[in-house]
């Protein structure tokens, strides 16, 4: 039987990084799942929680619940808009339907590691945060990693600190954030990759808009484009 | 009301603080060394225990417990440590408290004190009022030796002088004690222990903070590592100890639990060098007259929050502070309190008690919701959740401003996926900004953004209107 999934896109990712959703639906459906996107979803309500908005996030976990119900699984290609859904999400007053974050629904669901992908590149991954905090993702998304042909996986050093981004925090503190980004930057251009992988686009945004402010040669792949890619239908830089 | 000197006057709000904090490189360099060292150490001293979350879980309980039945606890403190000889003092703000170590100070005659190292005296400022009313407080501790020498501020809950490396330790012993000393740490300590021995052999009162209070026997604790606190605590005639009303424990056993979870998470060692206790007063051993000043400062304000009261779980040691990859960069001075970091974060604005005041406003914002705090907290406090609860709170007594509108806009927007998919279509637009893919320059507040990051070119097309066209 055909699992079926609802696509969480997340907003950031609908909105800036269509390539990403693209590359959940093709990765999911060659895994043999029917997936769906409900059209009426729009953002978990996570910036507005986060930065103490929290009255005008509740009606948006509602919305969530809403449009979610009555899928076995809904997948979403962060493990930040996961872990709002899943652990904040009921502090609001909501039930939400069962959320995962893309690499615990491949491993823990779906059961593979091997996803028949190749990415022939010198890839390094970062652990974002609230997936490896919140959810405790843990090492599902190297386990991933490391079955895909070709894929040059190099370890990322100091790979659990944060970043810097923290949603409104990038702009809030945006020296404290920079410090912490120049860090990062440090450890990425340390491993040589010539891909930084993730599981978030709002951690890679920042990283890799500070390599690309700084021309460093790396690029932010997310995880899922990198999964999606086969020898037949090879991921491709979208401009 | 007084002000609460828990935070220092005139302190600008946290981002403008570590603006100039980012900008001091040997700051960077000294706080990145000590850091990183504490927390390689701290994470060995945890990984051995194969009963660590079961001690997390047990401190966290027996603390909740503590808030729970604080009022009664603490009356059966009072009771105990009078039993023992011991007087108890109650004071409900840093002025009241102040005033009455003073006054134990001159009933004394005492124009000079030694002190073991102390929060709650720091919380107070009772060096500065003790100055004031003509009474030097001399900081036996290392680290807040060399603070108090260099007329510094503390950065750090444990080693308030992080931010110094050996060779700037070195000229302020230099300058401030009239020797020759290299920076060699063991020579540095040497200086610090000549220059206070004397202090220790003729001082009459001594002045502490306590880590626990036993309140079935009126036993009171203090942990420390250099042997200094145990000079303190027994050499002169009068003790004064001040401690904040949470930081008691119900019974003798309970400090098993505590007696692990503190060395191993603050300075990573298996057992603590120095554990001194003591019951009231014993007849021919030790100071013949102890005075315990029970302070609240702000605690039973904090203990209304269903929320926030979590805070006063802390046991002060520090994990969080060195693990904190803000703190790491910005130091502990630009918190603008003695609790600098994640739990300085969460506890100072609430002691505050006004998220009015915008130095106290700023700082649950000083975290990217990392977790790393949380996950090693001993005592389970969860203080991402407190930061997004308090940040909530600094919103509410804000009211209206740009972001506010800004953000009630974005749920309205939200609220509906056709507006969503409007804005998404109108901001698809600054496409066109885009050179190589790439913006990297916006009016504010983007400017925050593209001061050093660029921003990807938005796409023509969003993934819902590919699933429109492809699926729909």
């Amino acid at each position: 039987m055909r699992v079926k999934v609802a696509l969480f896109a997340t907003c950031l990712t609908d909105t800036f990084f269509p390539s990403t959703a693209r590359a959940v639906v093709r990765l999911l459906e060659r895994l043999g799942c029917s997936v769906e996107f409900p059209l009426d979803q729009t953002c978990c309500g996570q910036m507005h929680f986060n930065t103490g908005y929290r009255e005008q996030a509740k009606p948006l976990a509602r919305k969530y619940t809403d449009v979610f119900q009555g899928y076995d699984y809904v997948v979403a290609p962060s493990g930040s808009c996961a872990g709002m859904v899943r652990e904040i999400h009921p502090t609001l007053g909501t039930a939400p339907p069962r959320t995962f974050e893309l690499a615990e629904f491949l491993v823990d669901v779906l059961g593979v590691t091997d996803v028949g992908a190749w990415f022939p590149h010198r890839v390094t991954y970062h652990p974002t945060c609230h997936s490896l905090r919140m959810l405790g993702v843990g090492d599902k998304p190297l386990a991933l990693l490391r079955a895909v042909k070709g894929l040059d996986l190099v370890e990322l050093p100091d790979s659990t600190h944060c970043c810097g981004f923290g949603g409104t925090f990038a702009v809030k503190n945006a020296e404290t954030s920079t410090a912490m980004l120049a860090d990062k930057m440090r450890c990425v251009l340390d491993t040589g990759a010539e891909v930084l992988s993730a599981g978030d686009n709002s951690c890679l945004m920042h990283i890799g808009g500070g390599l690309s402010r700084l021309r460093a040669g790396v690029r932010p792949v997310h995880l899922a484009e990198i999964l999606a890619s086969t020898e037949e239908d090879p991921w491709r830089a979208t401009p | 009301m007084a002000r609460n000197p828990v935070t220092w006057l005139g302190s600008p709000t946290f981002p403008k603080a570590a603006k100039a904090a980012l900008n001091d490189t040997q700051l960077r360099q000294n706080l990145r060394k000590a850091t990183g060292t504490i927390r390689e150490r701290r994470a060995a001293a945890v990984t051995e225990m194969t009963d660590w979350e079961q001690l997390r879980v047990a401190g966290e309980q027996i603390k909740n417990d503590v808030l729970a039945r604080l009022d009664t606890l603490l009356v059966e403190l009072e009771e105990s440590v009078t039993a023992r000889g011991g007087v108890v003092h109650w004071a409900r703000d840093a002025e009241e408290a102040n005033l009455i170590v003073l006054g134990l100070c001159r009933e004394e005659n005492a124009n000079e004190v030694v002190k073991v190292k102390s929060m709650a005296t720091a919380e107070i400022g009772l060096n500065e009022a003790l100055e004031a009313g003509g009474v030097h407080a001399i900081e036996t501790d290392l680290a807040e030796l060399i603070v108090q020498l260099g007329n510094d501020r503390p950065s750090h809950i444990l080693v308030p002088a992080i931010h110094r490396n050996r060779s700037e330790i070195r000229e302020i012993f230099q300058r401030r004690m009239g020797v020759e000393v290299s920076d060699e740490p063991a020579d540095l300590a040497e200086a610090a222990r000549v220059y206070l021995r004397e202090k220790f052999l003729t001082t009459k009162v001594a002045i502490s903070g306590a880590n626990f209070a036993v309140a079935d026997t009126g036993s009171i604790v203090v942990l420390e590592s250099e042997g200094n606190g145990r000079m303190c605590l027994t050499l002169p005639e009068t003790l004064i100890t001040v401690m904040g009303i949470e930081k008691l424990v119900p019974t003798w056993q309970d400090l098993e639990v505590f007696l692990q979870l503190l060395p191993r998470s603050s300075t990573a060692e298996r057992m603590n060098p120095y554990t001194s206790v003591w019951t009231g007063v014993t007849p021919g051993d030790g100071p013949q007259k102890f005075h315990l000043v029970l302070i609240d400062n702000g605690r039973t304000a904090t203990l209304r929050d269903s929320v926030g009261r979590q805070a006063l779980r802390c046991i002060r040691c520090s994990a969080c502070l060195n693990v904190c990859p803000v703190y790491e960069r910005t130091g502990g001075q630009s918190y603008g309190s003695v609790y600098p970091g994640p739990i300085g974060a969460i506890l100072t604005p609430q002691l505050v008690g006004d998220m009015h005041d915008p130095q106290a406003a700023s700082l649950p914002y000083a975290s990217s919701l990392c977790g790393a705090c949380f996950e090693v907290c001993p005592v389970r406090i969860d203080i991402p959740s407190v930061l997004t609860h308090l940040r909530a709170e600094a919103v509410e007594a804000k009211g209206r401003t740009a972001e506010s509108v800004a953000m009630a806009a974005a749920a309205w927007i939200f609220a509906e996926a056709s507006r969503y998919e409007k804005a998404q279509k109108a901001g698809s637009l600054a496409r066109f900004l885009a050179k190589d893919g790439r913006i990297t320059s916006l009016p504010w507040p983007g400017s925050k953004w593209t001061s050093s990051r660029d921003v990807p070119a938005p796409p023509a097309e969003s993934f819902r209107a590919w699933w429109r066209k492809n699926r729909g």
